[in-house]
């Protein structure tokens, strides 16, 4: 699972599962880096650091990140275009 | 230019203390001399090193309280109650000893002569000090600008240059006087912190688009800026200085 | 050593090594935000930029031309574990800043593959920072910063960036990748500022 010291965007389920209550590693978006248009589920998240990095498996650049604190969780999604999240309908 | 005189913004440089004058009952000006100093802007301020006889060190930043004077820097330091470096500078120091200053340090939080905007400075506690700077810096340079402070103190015997800012006020520089905590005899403003009102009375109208200065705690320095931009006051042109807990 | 101030003692810290919420180990985990950067020594530069964008700029060869230090320093991760009594060759920030003429109080440091960490400059200087190189009695591997990154140990260790490409000076403080995202803008092991608003 581990190549180049990466696993894949579903190792964001847990954490994101603390902040969302929606299914979001099926959720699309686009880099805003290179344009590359991908579900979270095939992002590449770097777990060995102080908190969560995800990363475009197109050009490397850095779409989100998640850090937990005692009491809070930080999410930077700036990498990333809107998410579209499925819901179900009405 | 000689290569001695484009080094040494961060070499530690030797400052002897050449005379001192008490400000308040716990804030002292040390006045030091230090060879080579390469001058500074009213507003910078100095990193301080002493060194104790084992080779212990310990650092502290200042600021600046008096403009370039050739090898003159003055220092005011408030002596913090159980505080490990201020109290040797106030109660310890003795005239011809020496300390190690670096600088001078900081880029943006500087008032220049040449700069035609009005200028609003609003001090609390020793944050006075850069503010006094930039005061006595136009007084020194003849300058005309429109200069409003606003100093906020918790008691009249804590007021820094209390004389020096009287003559001022005959000057011609308006200075209003914030108490927080007990009032000068005959003051009209109840004690309390500041607000918009002090602010809008004793200040510029954000119309005048002048430039703002703000020194003290980090606390009083939020909300202080917060009260301007609530006035008007374009967040660009409000520069800050946060005293933070950094030791005594 | 500094001139001695007569009569100053100062406060020593007690003899306690570890900060607090901190546990000892004896290996050297690897933390990273992103793949290994791999750099070329032939095209690998440091460069200090200035706050007036003034350039000084080292190549490796001028780099291990430089005086170096052997320094034993104690590593405290935020994450938890600290490694006690590690070894290090590398050149002083100190010599590097020797040429550099500047008023900035605050400094960003910058990393092959992106990696961002802000501290003031003066946390760099005084003997408290290098470009490391070596580490125990080898080239600084890849996986733990190498060619070269910076060391600066009295601040927890992701303010020690590895593959450390360059610094840029600034007027004001600025975050970098992980004080952007929730971490302490300063973070003293010792006062335990691992996040904001500790």
């Amino acid at each position: 699972m581990t190549q180049d010291g990466y696993v894949d965007g579903n190792a964001l389920a847990g954490p994101l599962g603390e902040i969302f209550t929606a299914e979001v590693t099926q959720a699309g978006g686009r880099c805003l880096h290179c344009g590359l248009t991908l579900a979270l589920a095939a992002v590449r998240v770097y777990d060995r650091a102080p908190g969560l990095v995800g990363r475009c498996p197109g050009c490397e650049e850095v779409l989100l990140r998640l850090v937990r604190t005692p009491d809070a969780a930080w999410l930077d999604l700036s990498g990333l275009s809107a998410l579209r999240v499925a819901l179900p309908a009405d | 230019m000689a290569r001695a005189a484009l080094s040494g913004r961060l070499t530690w440089r030797t400052a002897t203390l050449v005379d001192s004058r008490w400000e308040t009952g716990t804030a002292r000006t040390l006045v030091l001399r230090v060879p080579g100093w390469p001058g500074h802007l009213a507003g910078q301020h100095v990193d301080v090193r002493l060194t104790a006889e084992d080779g212990y060190t310990a650092r502290r930043s200042y600021s600046v309280a008096a403009p370039a004077n050739g090898e003159l820097v003055e220092l005011t330091v408030q002596r913090v109650d159980d505080g490990e470096v201020s109290p040797y500078l106030t109660d310890v120091l003795p005239v011809d000893a020496r300390i190690e200053l670096r600088g001078p340090v900081g880029g943006w939080f500087v008032w220049r002569p040449a700069n035609p905007r009005p200028v609003l400075l609003v001090a609390g506690g020793s944050g006075i000090v850069p503010l006094m700077a930039m005061v006595r810096a136009r007084g020194q340079a003849g300058d005309r600008t429109p200069f409003r402070l606003i100093y906020s103190v918790r008691t009249p015997e804590q007021v820094y240059y209390a004389q020096e800012l009287r003559e001022a006020r005959r000057a011609g520089l308006d200075v209003a006087l914030v108490y927080t905590r007990t009032a000068a005899e005959g003051t009209r403003r109840p004690p309390g912190r500041i607000t918009a009102d002090d602010l809008a009375r004793d200040g510029w109208p954000a119309e005048f688009q002048p430039d703002c200065y703000v020194c003290g705690p980090t606390g009083f320095v939020e909300v202080v800026a917060d009260l301007l931009t609530g006035l008007g006051h374009d967040p660009a042109s409000i520069r800050t200085e946060r005293f933070g807990p950094t030791g005594g | 050593m500094g001139i001695v101030s007569p009569g100053f003692a100062g406060r020593r810290r007690t003899d306690d090594r570890l900060p607090p919420g901190q546990f000892r180990t004896e290996d050297f985990p690897v933390l990273s935000a992103g793949p290994t950067p791999r750099v070329p020594l032939e095209q690998w530069r440091f460069t200090i930029t200035s706050e007036l964008g003034r350039e000084y700029a080292w190549t490796w060869p001028e780099l291990l031309a430089l005086p170096s230090d052997s320094a034993t320093v104690d590593l405290h991760c935020v994450t938890g574990w600290s490694k006690l009594g590690t070894g290090w060759q590398g050149v002083s920030l100190d010599v590097l800043f020797e040429e550099v003429e500047t008023a900035a109080e605050y400094a960003m440091v910058h990393s092959y593959g992106g990696y961002t960490t802000n501290l003031p400059l003066q946390d760099l200087l005084d003997g408290q920072s290098w470009i490391a190189y070596r580490f125990d009695g080898d080239d600084l591997a890849p996986e733990h910063g190498g060619p070269a990154r910076l060391l600066v140990p009295h601040l927890y260790l992701w303010k020690s960036a590895k593959w450390v490409r360059g610094i840029t000076l600034m007027d004001q403080d600025e975050p970098g990748f992980w004080e952007a995202a929730g971490y302490h803008i300063y973070g003293d092991p010792w006062l335990e500022q691992r996040y904001q608003g500790d």
